[in-house]
């Protein structure tokens, strides 16, 4: 992790995201806690901790240029509703998975709208391809531009 | 039944390859066990003290003939001749090696099934009513719905790393037969009064430490809306359900500390949002599941069976159950020989079913929850041929909800998280009744036992339950009395101190003594004890 020389700050830094699915500038500072982003206006940039109620965000979504959510421990998965109800409320900015974030979760991150990763330790490139290409359908409609099955069955 | 199309099947396909490359990068030291751990658990393989075991799927417990044989198979290829139908209306091998488990599961997605979500903090295969599409009482056949909601939660991108297990229940008619109530969610079909087809939503029931019965948290849900629905119950779960604490993490602790009228306005605030977002599969997807469940042909035929041999009699009384067509019946095909290990079947005994199936039930078989099978659509006057067939292969036993028909977990024998055997106590109190007569007489009563509290063998349903306790090192029986998993659900009560092995058979031989000395006209053992209370049993235990 960089360091930002801020210590209440735990964002990951451009230089820790090892994918990302986006064309535009990444933002270059760290993200602040959820209560520090509600507290000071000129924030662009929050990290969302798995108790966090990403919902508290939604009414500054046009200022947000980075959403970092943390994933402490894998199999903690309520980091997966938080980047669904971001997306669902129109966030189009950068959402990052940071933290211990592997390879068998990537695929089902991507589809609740992930679309920059900052794992712990660095994912293998040929395992991260498999994954992303492992499923031909998904059966549901989530946060991705992916068609659900019962689309493609009665398209 | 259900049949997969190109999609189903290519799921399927590329589950098998992701779990064969998850097990290789283990094997290969890539993944540590804590990574691989709840990979290898959605593919329904765990660790248990002697080896791996395999749990496959058995979606709401429906299956064909060629299916039962590949079960077969795999009994004999990978394991050691048999397999273990469990109380999830699955079946499990208990003998099974990493090494083989990604071809197992490739044997299987050639046969349409999988071992998906069987296991790890996910939605689990879901069940239904094991006499749907036959029962007499049903609304409708509850397995589209049961199927639908397969297919939304395979693979759920946003719930698959749940606070603890998920399982949902799916039935259609007022009688219970799958313990509805004791799910995380239990969905009823029902009909509003307009006469149009609905769901009540109950949810927060379960087992295990803390048994709880779950509210109605909605009486009317639109078919169109279902899918809606359970995302909104299980977001509102995902994100506020406990996750510090394991034993508090299923749902049912969530709802009992929010309080359900406040989980229904969380929910019901989650599914106004999410009725824009456009999660619900368009009713033509139900209606086409709706297809692969239409009624078989069925023909008029004799209405009863020659009663004069006495055997086939008394089965035809215990094992049958009325079918909406009046020249059928469903025929229950007993896993509970006496002395034998409940819900155990060779490899054998799966192809007779299969060839049954095939011959006498328009190929169809279905797993009940209590650890038997049932030949859904039986003509009348096919009995007496299917009775020989299954009375000569040992599978004959007219025991059917009876004292011999006990549910029991794998308990101490296979489970590591056991504190005592149940198995064994299973095979002597079912020897104790049938060796002095008394099973007939008995009647209807459900005796279940679990090796721990948590309660795999449903010990908190039973009208006579058994936990499995360790008493400063010593296996040890609590002796439950008074529940129920049908629509009276009911959570059984403690006796009082518990016994021995020895103990706990004569304890059971005791309180049915109890019923027998009290009992009024017609009542059942449950009925007995709910007039009488436990008083007179408890004096008859320690007195
Ligand atoms: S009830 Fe306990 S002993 Fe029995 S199978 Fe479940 S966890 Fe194992």
């Amino acid at each position: 992790m960089a360091d930002t020389g801020d210590s209440d700050i735990g964002g990951t830094s451009p230089d820790d995201v090892q994918l990302r699915f986006r064309e535009d500038e990444p933002v270059g500072h760290a993200a602040v806690t959820v209560d520090a982003f509600l507290d000071q206006s000129n924030a662009n940039a929050v990290r969302v901790e798995p108790g966090d109620d990403a919902r508290e965000l939604i009414p500054h979504l046009q200022r947000i240029a980075l959403v970092e959510v943390n994933f402490p421990a894998f199999g903690d998965g309520r980091g997966y509703s938080s980047a669904r109800i971001l997306r669902e409320a129109g966030y189009a900015g950068e959402l990052r998975a940071v933290g211990d974030v592997l390879v068998d979760q990537l695929a089902y991150m991507r589809r609740c709208g992930f679309d920059a990763f900052a794992p712990d330790a660095a994912l293998d490139p040929n395992d991260v391809e498999a994954a992303l290409a492992r499923w031909p359908h998904v059966y549901q409609e989530a946060a991705d531009a992916r068609q659900p099955i019962w689309a493609e069955r009665h398209a | 039944m259900y049949l997969y199309d190109q999609y189903d099947q290519a799921m399927v396909d590329a589950r098998v390859e992701e779990f064969r490359d998850q097990a290789r990068r283990r094997l290969e030291g890539k993944l540590s066990e804590d990574q691989f751990k709840p990979l290898r658990l959605m593919n329904g393989l765990y660790l248990q003290l002697h080896a791996y075991m395999l749990r496959v799927a058995i979606p709401y417990g429906t299956l064909n003939g060629r299916q039962m044989r590949a079960l077969a198979d795999i009994a004999e290829t990978y394991d050691r001749g048999y397999g273990h139908f469990t109380t999830r209306q699955n079946i499990q091998y208990n003998w099974i090696k990493l090494e083989d488990a990604a071809d197992i599961l490739a044997d299987l997605a050639e046969v349409e099934m999988h071992a998906i979500q069987t296991s790890g903090n996910c939605i689990r295969n879901i069940s239904s009513d094991h006499f749907a599409g036959a029962a007499a009482d049903e609304l409708v056949d509850p397995r589209p719905y049961a199927e639908l909601l397969r297919q939304w939660s395979s693979f759920h991108p946003e719930f698959s790393y749940l606070p603890r297990k998920f399982k949902i229940a799916v039935i259609a008619s007022e009688t219970d037969r799958a313990a509805m109530k004791l799910h995380d969610i239990g969905i009823r079909i029902v009909s509003n009064s307009e006469g149009e087809p609905g769901a009540a939503f109950y949810v927060g029931g379960g087992m295990g430490r803390t048994p709880m019965i779950a509210p109605c948290i909605r009486e009317f849900v639109p078919l169109d809306r279902l899918v809606t629905y359970a995302e909104a119950c299980l977001r509102v779960y995902n994100r506020y359900g406990r996750r510090d604490n394991k034993y508090k993490a299923r749902i049912k602790i969530l709802v009992h500390e929010l309080g359900a009228e406040e989980y229904t306005r969380q929910v019901e605030e989650e599914f106004a949002h999410l009725l824009e977002q456009g999660v619900e599969p368009p009713i033509a997807e139900l209606d086409r599941i709706r297809t692969y469940f239409a009624d078989p042909d069925f023909e008029d035929g004799p209405k009863s069976v020659d009663r004069s041999d006495p055997d086939f009699a008394l089965w035809v009384e215990r094992n049958t159950v009325r079918h909406k067509h009046d020249a059928y019946v469903s025929a229950v095909i007993s896993l509970k020989p006496v002395g034998g290990i409940p819900g155990d079947a060779s490899a054998e005994q799966m192809r007779l079913m299969a060839d049954l199936a095939e011959r006498y039930s328009f190929d169809e078989l279905r797993v009940m929850h209590t650890q038997n099978i049932v030949l859904p659509h039986v003509r009348i006057a096919d009995l007496h041929a299917l009775w020989s067939a299954l009375d000569e292969a040992g599978l004959g036993a007219p025991n059917l909800d009876t004292i011999e028909d006990i549910i029991a977990c794998p308990g101490l024998d296979y489970c590591s998280l056991a504190n005592a055997r149940s198995i064994p106590v299973a095979q002597r109190i079912s020897e104790r009744f049938a060796a002095k007569g008394r099973t007939a007489e008995l009647g209807e009563l459900k005796l279940k036992i679990s090796g721990c509290i948590n309660a795999c063998g449903h010990h908190h349903a039973g009208h006579i339950g058994i936990l499995g306790v360790d008493r400063k090192g010593v296996e040890n029986y609590q002796l439950l009395l008074g529940g129920s998993e049908a629509q009276d659900t009911a959570l059984a009560k403690i006796t009082g101190p518990g016994f021995d092995e020895d103990g706990i058979v004569d304890a059971v031989e005791t309180a049915a003594e109890v019923y027998l000395r009290e009992r009024e006209d017609g009542e059942r053992f449950l009925d007995t004890y709910r007039r009488i209370g436990m008083t007179p049993f408890k004096e008859a235990l320690y007195g």
